[in-house]
């Protein structure tokens, strides 16, 4: 299995956490993989991005030019990378907080989830980061949700472990939007 | 995950320190390095170890001068300004012939710069940052592995030749995560004793003295030239270097450290497109692999360096080759937004391959 992911959006969204996660689930599949982090000197707010790729040969460069699939969490990294994607790759979108896409690409698979009012009711709008990633393994295969889930133990300070329970359920129901969603059927 | 970690670099570094016999970690924060001294902090105490934030960079470095010449096995971390503060100590340390290891995690410059990946800081690092004409043992990490490493055999080389050693990363190598298989450390049995530590005399019947001011008449000059043996022993012993494909290559491509990893991946896109495409990447600048180069342009005529600076190594690799060949360059020097990628650095091997 191999593939590349750009994900991006605001600081504290959780951008850096779930291209972590992606990567350390693939790890423990067996794969290899890197996770490169961009962020700014802001807490909060700002700009966050990172670049995951697995691979099972070894792996060169950390950064790409061009993902195959971008997970972009706000109107402002759909601005900046949308253009940048792989033809005949993957945007996988936060819906709620992009109302626009930047140009019209026919050669793209485009994948519109309303991950905050997901997020919202299932309790917690600090999910949205979960249910982007679960719905990114559920279309690409590239890592399978229980390594995720695996994952989270091994990645999460100590501190946050007591939220893993409803984060797996935000995997979970990050993947069901796509295994139900006719939006997703591309 | 069987026996992989999924570590960032910066703590592969401060990881292989501790399992090498590091007892002793004295920084200052500052970006994009922080992970080092935090992992100190947590990890120092548990294996009895020694953390301290010093007040200042320059408090920090002779902290290590002290540890270093009371015989500990000491560290200290960095990045571009806060290396440039610590410049003094280390000619100092060179010149007293203290070992000791310094990381820099480079950032772009100058003055406070940025803190995205770069390796403008090669210069400062292979040239002697700081005064009087010295040399540090530099070490350029590619990979997490090689932080972790390196990051034992810095020791190792420092305590052998009793000299400051650098290891020299970069905000990529140090905030990116990817596997690391961790293995025990192994002294080298050949290690020589500390016997020259300033510790108390002990049952000795002299004093040891570690200094670097040398006013008597010719003294300074002795210990020059007996410097300049070392350094020459460390070229001749300490060389490491990496190639791949360089037989039958029409064009040779070398980086070092963050920015061999993107070349890495250029040069495979422009061996699927059939382009005899040769790799050679330092693992040491300095001792710098010249050899490597003047064997490898003799059949090879033609060379591309890629940095993540305006030309630095570049000089080196015209220094090795001596004419022989021709030495192209390709650079950016850093920034928010500015790292060049693998198609960026694939345009250019088409370039240089054709012309």
């Amino acid at each position: 299995m191999s593939d590349n992911v750009f994900m991006a959006g605001y600081g504290g969204q959780g951008i850096l956490v779930i291209g972590n996660l992606l990567a350390c689930g693939a790890i423990l599949e067996g794969h290899n993989a890197s996770y490169f982090p961009a962020y700014g000197p802001e807490k909060r707010g700002g700009s966050a991005m990172c670049t995951v790729i697995v691979a099972d040969s070894e792996i060169g460069s950390p950064v790409i030019g061009r993902p195959r699939v971008a997970l972009l969490l706000n109107q402002i990294a759909m601005d900046k990378y949308f253009s940048q994607i792989k033809p005949g790759g993957i945007c996988l979108y936060n819906s709620s907080l992009v109302d626009h896409l930047p140009s019209q690409r026919d050669d793209l698979c485009l994948i519109a989830m309303p991950a905050n009012e997901m997020a919202y009711e299932i309790g917690n709008p600090r999910l949205v980061n979960m249910l982007m990633l679960g719905a990114y393994a559920e279309k690409t295969g590239a890592v399978r949700l229980a390594s995720l889930k695996a994952g989270l133990e091994l990645i999460l300070p100590e501190r946050n472990k007591r939220f893993i329970p409803a984060n797996v359920e935000a995997l979970d129901r990050g993947a069901a939007f796509v295994r139900d969603s006719v939006a997703a059927a591309c | 995950m069987n026996n992989r970690l999924f570590v960032k670099g910066n703590e592969a570094v401060a990881m292989g320190a501790i399992e090498a016999g590091c007892r002793y970690y004295f920084g200052y924060p500052i970006t994009p390095q922080n992970d080092i001294p935090e992992y100190m902090s947590r990890e120092m105490p548990k294996v009895g170890g020694f953390f301290l934030q010093a007040e200042s960079e320059v408090a920090a470095i002779n902290m290590v001068l002290g540890a270093g010449a009371a015989g500990g096995r000491v560290m200290t971390s960095s990045s571009g300004p806060g290396i440039s503060l610590k410049a003094e100590g280390m000619s100092f340390m060179a010149g007293s012939e203290v070992p000791a290891v310094i990381v820099n995690m480079q950032r772009p410059g100058p003055g406070l710069g940025g803190i995205d990946a770069s390796q403008a800081d090669y210069f400062q690092a292979v040239k002697g940052a700081g005064h009087g004409g010295y040399r540090l043992i530099v070490l350029a990490p590619w990979s997490v592995q090689e932080l972790y490493d390196l990051g034992m055999l810095a020791f190792d080389l420092a305590d052998r030749y009793r000299t400051p050693v650098m290891i020299l990363g970069d905000a990529m190598l140090g905030q990116m995560k990817e596997a690391l298989i961790p293995h025990s450390y192994h002294r080298p049995a050949d290690l020589p004793e500390k016997d020259w530590v300033v510790c108390g005399k002990g049952r000795r019947n002299h004093a040891n003295v570690v200094k670097s001011l040398m006013l008597k008449d010719g003294e300074l000059e002795a210990h020059n030239w007996h410097l300049h043996a070392k350094y020459d022993l460390i070229k001749q012993r300490e060389t490491r270097c990496a190639t791949d494909n360089l037989d039958g290559a029409e064009l040779l491509v070398t980086a070092f450290g963050c920015a061999a990893r993107i070349a890495r991946t250029a040069i495979d896109m422009a061996r699927g497109e059939g382009m005899k495409v040769g790799m050679i990447r330092p693992v040491t600048v300095f001792p710098f692999p010249s050899e490597v180069y003047l064997q490898a342009t003799a059949r090879t005529p033609k060379v591309l360096c890629i940095e993540l600076n305006n030309g630095q190594m570049v000089e080196d690799v015209r220094l090795s080759v001596d004419r022989q060949a021709d030495v192209r360059f390709y650079g950016r020097p850093g920034g928010t937004g500015s790292l060049p990628t693998p198609e960026e650095l694939l345009e250019q091997i088409r370039k240089h391959y054709k012309d």
